[in-house]
């Protein structure tokens, strides 16, 4: 029983890391996009918002 | 949690990008169209002999396409940091860290000092026009100088001891000793007035953006674990 419920806690736990893990990496990745790629639609689209948030921009 | 975790740092990060656009409609992106006519020639400064050139920015102008793609794109980079955010304080919170709406207003002001602030040290905000080194060198500089502004920060806030004050210390001067990829030579395209307003408002206005993403994301997550 003890066993069960500890099993229990440490998958949820796991799946709680992998949640954190998988938000970080969607936020990097966005920020990725918005921030730094230099394709050129990107890089026009976004061009004031680079600018006003300091992003190196060109 | 994925779901609680995901809502929580997008709405918060639509809300400051919301108002952090806001801002920068009235307080910078004026300086940024200003400093367009420099960048294309319109007006020159130090031109024909001349130390002086006209001042005032340009109106906003009917461009809706590219002022709304600006709100756009203001809105995904907060909504990105938001979830970083969201991440790092579902983390603290594991590790018994208590995160509440309160001290949410640090962890974003926090933020402010890893993302705007440290890097601005050694690369200011840059105007439109501005001659600088090659991008990707200077992207790389960026990204490292945050990831150890950051991780100073981390060290300062739950770090144990004398190791982590000394850690957090070096970890913070390191990449500002190395400095940021640079030029040989001034270009100055752009009056240096308009550059100063330009860099301190930017900053500014990041501090506002990153208070309100802090307080907003660190309420929604204390909202769903209650």
């Amino acid at each position: 029983m003890t066993t069960a419920i500890k099993t229990t806690t440490a998958t949820r736990a796991d799946s709680n890391l992998a949640s954190i893990v998988a938000v970080f990496v969607i936020g990097a990745t966005l920020l990725f996009s918005a921030g730094l790629a230099q394709a050129t639609a990107l890089h026009d689209a976004a061009h004031d918002t680079r600018h006003a948030m300091a992003f190196p921009c060109h | 949690m994925l779901k609680h975790m995901l809502s929580g740092g997008i709405i918060a990060g639509a809300v400051a990008g919301a108002i952090a656009a806001a801002l920068q409609f009235l307080f910078v992106i004026p300086l940024i169209l200003e400093a367009e006519l420099y960048e294309s020639g319109a007006r020159v400064h130090f031109g024909a002999g001349s130390p002086q050139s006209p001042a005032g920015a340009p109106p906003l102008g009917d461009d809706w396409a590219r002022h709304l793609m600006t709100v756009g794109f203001d809105v995904v980079a907060y909504a990105a940091f938001g979830l970083i955010l969201t991440a790092l304080m579902a983390l603290a919170a594991r590790r018994g860290v208590a995160v509440t709406a309160r001290q949410g207003v640090i962890w974003g002001l926090a933020g402010f000092c890893a993302v705007q602030l440290a890097p601005a040290i050694g690369m200011p905000p840059e105007l439109p026009g501005t001659i600088n080194a090659e991008v990707v060198p200077r992207q790389i500089w960026w990204g490292l100088t945050i990831v150890s502004a950051a991780a100073a920060l981390a060290l300062f806030a739950f770090g144990r001891g004398v190791f982590a004050l000394v850690a957090g210390a070096a970890l913070l001067l390191i990449p500002q000793i190395i400095g940021a990829p640079h030029l040989d030579t001034y270009f100055g395209v752009v009056p240096p007035e308009l550059s100063a307003l330009f860099a301190v408002r930017s900053l500014a206005v990041g501090a506002v953006g990153w208070a309100v993403l802090g307080f907003l994301a660190a309420w929604l997550w204390e909202r769903g674990e209650g």
